[in-house]
């Protein structure tokens, strides 16, 4: 299973998600996609968006003023 | 079998936008839904930096609108392309630099492009005649579909009963019947909408969704163009101008000073972009330098970061000054009093 990596710090919201959006697109199902974010409102956004788009997040975690949000690519319609 | 049909509708994260959705969705049409970012939104987390502010809700409302509605949402980045329609929009600005009608001919444009590309039927707003004093008044509806290109392919569910019929209804996709003729600037018929829905906690209808309509912004923004002599923004320009107290003490530059530790993260991320003060002596905010200052301007930002510090009764306050390469070095000066401070200088 191949893990890929999204720099989103200093990003502030929406713009981690479009960035997330835009790299999903690019990705086969099943990538693990970790984002990495400094804008809290990500720790809703992606997994909103990701409940909306079909993709499961399957870890969020912080540490001091970063957010990372992890993401199974899910199928494409 | 018939064909299901297929409509993008425009999400701000409104309650029209919802609604609108909503009364297409409930005639067995798909929807899925558009969101642009032009980079002046006005969303949660923006005011969510300033710690007055966290205990507002920190979500993305057009993507609650989808999750609600049930929908997918596509976020589109149109920050570059939306430059031309804040630095010429045909049709003008409103009571300040809010493009309102321009940007709905755009964000419909845009819309229309999406739909050819994924094959889609026709596009949804939740425009309501007289709702918007400049975009959404009964002459401009045709100018907008008009000039966007979408012409009939544009269907505003809320009031199109108000309006001549488009392709939609016109095909029997949807049933006219089932459409609505609001108008007007209440919005009771709206809330009873919602209650009829059972929609519940969505956004509340005011102010806008846009930086631009608001004066203080607009200001700034004007100030920005005055002083590159151009009008002319990258994003972090417009991030900026939306965090902190801006002083502009002379032409060549601008002082933004964090009004808070929220803020002072935030301009923290610019620090290699610009010169950065922070007091050393004292307790005080983080400070950007926009612009290329002297050394008398730097020490004139100083005293004005000390001023804002917990030392500014204080004979002399100590800073920190880093210039972008991350050289720094100390100064110490004496806070500026307030009066000192011309009132022209506060954008």
């Amino acid at each position: 299973m191949s893990r890929v990596t999204l720099d989103a710090r200093r990003l502030l919201c929406p713009m981690p998600v479009i960035r997330v959006q835009d790299k999903i697109e690019t990705l086969t199902p099943g990538t693990i996609l970790e984002a990495i974010c400094t804008d809290p409102g990500v720790m809703n956004d992606i997994p909103a968006w990701c409940r909306i788009n079909g993709h499961k997040v399957i870890e969020t975690r912080s540490d001091r003023a970063e957010y990372t949000v992890v993401i199974e690519v899910g199928e494409a319609e | 079998m018939t064909e299901q049909r297929k409509a993008v509708a425009l999400i701000s994260g409104g309650l029209d936008s919802l609604l609108a959705a909503k009364v297409i969705q409930e005639q067995g049409i798909h929807v899925e839904g558009i969101n642009f970012y032009t980079g002046f939104c006005v969303e949660g987390h923006t005011h969510a930096i300033r710690k007055k502010d966290q205990k507002k809700s920190k979500r993305n409302n057009a993507l609650w609108v989808a999750e609600q509605l049930g929908i997918k949402l596509h976020i589109v980045d149109i920050v570059e392309e939306y430059k031309d329609i804040v630095f010429n929009p045909k049709h003008g600005y409103g009571a300040n630099l809010n493009p309102c009608l321009d940007c709905k001919i755009f964000m419909v444009s845009k819309a229309l492009e999406w739909l050819r590309k994924k094959d889609f039927d026709f596009i949804i707003t939740g425009e309501v005649i007289g709702q918007r004093p400049m975009s959404q008044r009964k002459e401009t509806m045709p100018v907008v579909s008009g000039e966007s290109g979408a012409e009939d392919l544009l269907l505003r569910p809320l009031c199109a009963k108000n309006l001549p019929q488009t392709l939609p209804e016109h095909e029997g996709w949807v049933d006219r019947e089932r459409l609505y003729d609001f108008s007007g600037r209440s919005r009771k018929p709206q809330m009873a909408l919602a209650a009829k829905f059972g929609f519940k906690d969505y956004a509340q209808p005011a102010g806008g969704c846009c930086f631009l309509t608001d004066a203080q912004y607009s200001v700034k923004l004007a100030d920005l163009w005055r002083a590159r002599g151009s009008k002319q923004y990258e994003m972090d320009d417009i991030m900026l101008l939306k965090v902190g107290r801006h002083l502009r003490p002379a032409p060549h530059f601008k002082v933004i000073i964090a009004r808070e530790e929220g803020e002072g993260n935030f301009l923290q991320g610019y620090r290699k972009q610009f010169v950065t003060i922070k007091t050393i002596s004292h307790g005080g905010p983080l400070a950007l330098i926009d612009g290329e200052p002297t050394a008398a301007d730097i020490e004139l930002a100083a005293r004005l970061v000390a001023r804002y510090s917990q030392g500014r009764d204080a004979d002399l306050v100590e800073l920190e000054v880093v210039d972008r390469e991350g050289s720094s070095h100390a100064l110490k000066v004496e806070p500026i009093k307030p009066h000192e401070i011309p009132q022209e200088w506060h954008i």
